[in-house]
């Protein structure tokens, strides 16, 4: 059992960013200037309050936690849920790249963003999204996590659709907004049914409840499975796996920064967060972690394909983010949460890192997202280049870079793992060769070969200012170092530890293979014979058209479930609203106004009319006198 | 000669009561229509009076007087208000002063 | 009072009502009004109520309808038209009144009366009307004399001839 020590240190990690949201709302269009320091600022303290609070914690014996209430919220009947803080070495890992990730790209964004008018209200978009990731990763209980996952939904659409003068941003930012619903639906019925079972969403409360939630059936299905069902589909939504990844290639209609902390870095991440914070509610349904590993497995190799095909560099990007997450997904169904964490890590900062790269380029280019108007560019932008190749090489999983340790011990864990399935280990190897190939792919159609620039833009080329390559260098030299990082073990002291095997020879000479050949095979292709390519695309003809278009995924949902939604819509605007409903208080209306239009004409103003009236009621009580 | 009897005397004022509500609710002429409320208060009166006799009690009297002092003082302002009325629409026909309506 | 005596007063007084309901000039009505409330008064007389009487003689018939004589030669009221109000609603009014009155009259065959009991001497004289009105009734007459300040006030103001904007 957990030792649960008090503290109010917990608090003002969350603090800090909301006071930055606050004074940005508030006081950023007054003093612009100041939101550049504000913005970053806040992070850099909650950082730092960050760390103070896992030294505090540190310091406590092994098994300990910190829990922080800040206020009792719900208490209703059996269900206790304050707004507490709960900092374990689970929490303490989320919350280090939260905060730590997060400065960096707020730091990053001063450059980028520099001369877009809005300024203030990107920061206070960008502080109010890390409030609420951090209520998310620092909540004590589902509900108040809930609170934060809807609050990063928000700022997700608020941030996608920040440049709301285009349709299409409002558009993508809608749809961010609406398939999170889906899931999010999903994720309220588990929380329904684990109050009805477990009468507590507390996190340790949850685990207290275990042997009860053990045998609770609801329907004749195991409540365990169901729930665990459900808050999967819910992490689909939020982490961008099939079926609800729809929203995130979309997304890269936000501004760059935004595409880096939210959709590389930390909101995605989110669901991989929520399956390690519940393993307890999850090993108690073993079928739900094998469901998980299926759907990461499966996405992992399916957005890998369709990255492979995509000529706009941010697009490459994002379905690279939805193939990353698939393995934390695999990570944590094979039963190594630990191994998931640590890649969701090393992600982040080689995705934070390829993203913010991207993010040069095109600044450098004056905007320029289309792959097949670059080329050539690392001379002239050599720091980009150079961080940008670290970071390939780490997502590549090449050694010693933080990427292969993390993604080959996922892929191990599927031969060797608690629970083992050796076909989605075959996956995660298939996977991880297409990451390598797009991946380099990318780098030579950016950076190498002949330049295919615009005349215009070749103009204004230059390298970032300061502001904008420090955060890159930083970034690189923890995608490159950071598979020392022992994430493993530090959150197994949460999860469990796990007795695994080491990774056979052979399997680390495939890994290896793997990624050098995937990377070759981009060379050769794009930089040494780059006629090939599209020789091979018209070889493969519909095949290549249908990766291309993202298996036409997104017109199958207009097809299947939007059309029928808005014809329901109208239907109920038309003919239940309009008609009926509209029919039925209009009508009341008109009654009323028709018979008070009849009645009224009783008053005469004739005296001796109103008078006849006294008369015929003295009537009705001398017989009632009579009578009665 | 034996005494009449007390209810005869009530049945009077039933007569005259009858009489007066049927002047009040049919004359044009709205002082008319008074003296009509006049002779209502009176036919009350005649009952008072008589029920007091036959109970033996003065009770009923007084408050004859009292419905004296109130008819005097309703017949007063009754009339000012007539007066009023006359001088503003030239007129004291209960059809034509109707704007106590909707 | 005996028998004969009251049926002949009570003839002439439903004939004077009948005078002040029925008939077109209002001065006419006016004096039907006098005779009928004359006549109450000899009636009252009968029923041992002198004080009574005398009151309304002097109050009813020598103020109330003197006043209203006033108010009738002040407008010089002209003989009344016949009526504009359709025929059916006077039959409805008048029918309801004598409906009215019939059953009032069920209700006063139906209860029995004991014989009038014997009084004393000086029942319905001053001193019994007096005892009654300053000790039981102290409080309405204190009342009633406010209510007519009222109307003294009340006639004053709103009879008052309005300035002309």
């Amino acid at each position: 059992m957990v030792t649960i020590t008090t503290t109010d240190a917990l608090r003002w990690i969350v603090f800090f960013p909301a006071l930055g949201f606050l004074w940005n709302c508030f006081f950023g269009r007054r003093f612009p200037g100041a939101a550049k320091v504000v913005g970053p600022g806040v992070l850099l303290a909650s950082f730092v309050a960050a760390v103070l609070a896992i030294l505090q914690l540190h310091a406590l014996p092994a098994e300990s936690a910190l829990r922080d209430v800040v206020f009792p919220w719900v208490d209703v009947g059996t269900l206790r849920a304050d707004v507490g803080f709960w900092l374990d070495p689970l929490s303490a890992v989320m919350v280090l790249v939260v905060t730590g990730v997060g400065f960096l790209i707020h730091v990053y964004s001063v450059g980028y963003m520099h001369d877009d008018p809005d300024v203030p209200r990107f920061f206070t978009y960008l502080n109010l999204f890390v409030t609420a990731m951090l209520i998310l990763v620092l909540a004590d209980n589902l509900l108040l996590l809930f609170v934060g996952w809807e609050g990063v939904g928000l700022c997700s659409y608020l941030l996608v659709g920040f440049w709301w003068t285009k349709d299409e941003n409002c558009t993508a930012g809608r749809k961010a907004m609406l398939t999170n619903r889906v899931g999010d639906a999903c994720f309220l019925v588990a929380l329904f049914l684990l109050i009805q079972h477990a009468r507590t969403l507390d996190f340790v409360g949850l685990e207290r409840q275990a042997d009860v939630l053990r045998t609770a059936t609801i329907g004749g299905w195991s409540v365990p499975l169901v729930a665990c069902l459900l808050l999967l589909l819910g992490a689909t939504g939020k982490s961008a796996q099939i079926p609800l990844y729809v929203w995130l290639p979309d997304a890269m209609a936000g501004p760059t920064p935004v595409s880096a902390l939210i959709h590389a870095a930390t909101m995605v991440t989110a669901g991989v967060y929520l399956t390690c914070r519940l393993h307890g509610l999850f090993a108690l349904a073993p079928d739900a972690l094998t469901a998980v590993a299926v759907v990461g497995a499966a996405t992992a190799l399916y957005a890998a394909t369709i990255a492979v095909a995509q000529t706009d560099i941010k697009k490459v990007l994002a379905y690279s983010t939805i193939s990353q997450l698939g393995y934390m997904f695999l990570g944590v169904g094979v039963g190594l949460p630990g191994a998931a964490v640590f890649h969701l890590v090393t992600h982040a900062f080689f995705k934070g890192l390829l993203f913010l790269c991207a993010g040069s380029v095109m600044h450098a280019l004056g905007g320029e997202q289309d792959m097949r108007r670059m080329g050539g560019l690392w001379r002239r932008i050599p720091i980009t280049f150079g961080t940008m190749a670290v970071g390939t090489l780490a997502i590549a999983g090449v050694p010693p870079f933080s990427g292969f340790f993390s993604k080959d011990e996922i892929i191990w864990g599927g031969f060797a793992g608690p629970h083992p399935h050796p076909v989605l280990g075959v996956v995660g190897y298939a996977a991880a060769g297409l990451t390598a190939f797009y991946i380099g792919r990318l780098m030579c159609l950016t950076f190498f070969g002949t330049s295919r620039v615009d005349a215009h833009a070749e103009h204004h080329l230059h390298e970032s200012p300061p502001v904008m390559t420090i955060p890159l260098v930083v970034l690189a030299v923890l995608a490159a170092v950071g598979g020392v990082l022992p994430v493993p073990h530090v959150v197994e002291q949460v999860t469990g530890h796990v007795r695994m095997d080491e990774a056979t020879l052979v399997a680390k000479a495939v890994a290896i293979a793997d990624s050098l050949g995937g990377l070759g095979l981009a060379w050769v292709l794009y930089v040494l014979r780059p006629e090939l390519p599209d020789r091979i695309a018209t070889a493969l003809g519909g095949f290549y058209r249908l990766v291309r278009d993202k298996y036409r995924i997104d017109e199958l949902y207009d097809r299947v479930i939007y059309r029928p939604v808005l014809a329901m819509a109208d239907a109920a605007a038309w003919v239940i609203d309009r008609t009926f409903i509209d029919g039925i208080v209009n009508g009341v209306g008109a009654f009323v106004v028709s018979t008070s239009g009849a009645w009224r004409r009783v008053q005469t103003g004739n005296v001796q009319h109103y008078a006849l009236s006294f008369l015929v009621g003295a009537l009705v009580l001398v017989t009632y006198y009579l009578v009665g | 000669m034996s005494e009449t009897p007390i209810s005869w005397y009530l049945a009077l004022s039933a007569v005259l009561f009858a009489i007066g509500t049927v002047g009040v609710l049919t004359r044009r002429n709205l002082i008319v229509v008074f003296m009509a409320i006049e002779l209502l208060l009176n036919a009350v009166n005649l009952s008072f009076v008589a029920l007091a006799r036959g109970l033996g009690s003065m009770d009923g009297q007084v408050i004859v007087f009292f419905v004296m002092a109130v008819a005097a003082a309703e017949a007063a302002v009754g009339l000012a208000i007539m007066l009023q009325l006359y001088r503003l629409r030239e007129t004291l026909n209960a059809d034509e002063v109707t704007t106590l309506r909707w | 009072m005996s028998i004969p005596l009251f049926l002949v007063f009570a003839v002439l007084t439903v004939v004077s009502a009948l005078v002040v309901v029925v008939h077109r000039n209002p001065i006419y009505c006016a004096l039907g009004l006098v005779s009928t409330l004359f006549l109450l008064a000899l009636l009252f007389l009968g029923l041992d109520a002198q004080m009574v009487a005398v009151l309304q003689i002097i109050v009813y018939a020598g103020a109330i309808v003197v006043l209203f004589l006033f108010v009738i030669m002040l407008l010089n009221l002209q003989v009344e038209e016949r009526s504009t109000v359709p025929r059916p609603l006077m039959a409805v009014a008048s029918l309801g009144g004598l409906v009215l009155g019939a059953l009032v009259l069920v209700g006063i065959a139906r209860t029995p009366l004991a014989a009038p009991v014997p009084v004393h001497g000086g029942y319905g004289g001053t001193e019994p009307l007096a005892e009654r009105l300053f000790t039981a009734y102290l409080l309405p007459f204190e009342l009633t004399s406010l209510l007519l300040l009222v109307a003294i006030v009340g006639a004053v103001v709103v009879g008052k001839r309005r300035a002309s904007p």
